[in-house]
């Protein structure tokens, strides 16, 4: 599978998931910068990573969601292509209105970079085949701005359309329902605060991460 | 033309930073403070002959995110 990575100025994580990508997958991904207007073709993966785009000016991700490639990433999402936003990246798809809510100030105010339990509430998406329903994994935080608000009409949608993909165990950063992770209606674009990149082989403590990467190339076709 | 916006955290939308602003203003001894919300206030210069429509679309599309925050705008 061919995957992009898109590179925005004060993204921190787009080499971790370079590194997870071309583990997974065999082949290098792309990186995109930020600038360019268009997508290279035939790829079947576009990843949006963690950091802070444009130094979180305005509001986390704000900037980055009005980036000119963006508006081919949603052309392109809107099509059915998997999209998948990391941390800043999840920040930077809610900004671009590819995900429903906003990711806000966590409750305690504090960073919190620590490894968190999550419950796939979703196993049968493009993005969590590898995992079961309601299995327990361990994957890292680490985001200032990851209390995921939305009203309540749109978070019981979310709920009964199965788009919450995975929710905190425990008591993280103050999110509506604990949810770590939604999906867009079509199910081919996920948000997530949660590094899975971070957590793909033992020497990261685990490798809970690598699955979801290896359901999307499953998914999606090698 | 000199405009204000004001960017508002919706009622009802929890503001942590207002939390911590309303405690440490207890912490310094000021009583009778009932609640504290922080908000944003851009200051923009724009060509006079610049519209109420695209003023607007500037606070919808990105000055603000309306799923969180209200706009005011204020001519100077």
């Amino acid at each position: 599978m061919k995957t992009a990575v898109i590179v925005f100025p004060g993204s921190n994580c787009d080499r971790d998931i370079a590194v997870a990508l071309e583990s997974v997958t065999g082949r290098k991904p792309e990186m995109v910068w930020h600038g360019d207007s268009t997508l290279p073709d035939g790829v079947g993966l576009v990843a949006l990573p963690g950091g802070f785009s444009y130094g979180d000016y305005l509001r986390s991700g704000a900037i980055g969601a009005r980036s000119p490639i963006m508006r081919a990433v949603v052309e392109a999402a809107d099509k059915g292509l998997p999209v998948l936003g990391i941390c800043n990246g999840f920040q930077v798809l809610t900004e671009a209105g590819l995900l429903p809510g906003a990711l806000m100030r966590n409750e305690g105010l504090n960073f919190v970079c620590r490894e968190v339990a999550l419950t796939v509430e979703n196993a049968q998406t493009a993005f969590t085949s590898r995992y079961a329903q309601g299995e327990t994994i361990t994957i890292p935080v680490a985001h200032h701005d990851g209390n995921y608000f939305s009203d309540a009409e749109t978070l019981d949608r979310l709920e009964g359309e199965g788009r919450v993909a995975f929710r905190y165990a425990g008591a993280v950063n103050g999110s509506a329902r604990g949810i770590a992770g939604v999906l867009n209606a079509g199910g081919n674009v996920l948000g997530m605060m949660p590094h899975p990149e971070r957590r793909i082989e033992a020497a990261h403590g685990g490798d809970d991460g690598r699955r979801l990467f290896e359901g999307l190339l499953e998914t999606v076709g090698a | 033309m000199k405009l204000r916006i004001f960017v508002t955290l919706k009622p009802g939308v929890l503001d942590p930073q207002g939390k911590a602003i309303h405690k440490a203003l207890d912490g310094l001894g000021f009583a009778g403070v009932n609640d504290v919300r922080q908000g944003k206030l851009i200051e923009l210069d724009v060509a006079d002959t610049t519209d109420d429509a695209s003023i607007d679309e500037m606070c919808r599309k990105l000055l603000a995110n309306t799923v969180i925050e209200n706009y005011r705008i204020e001519r100077a």
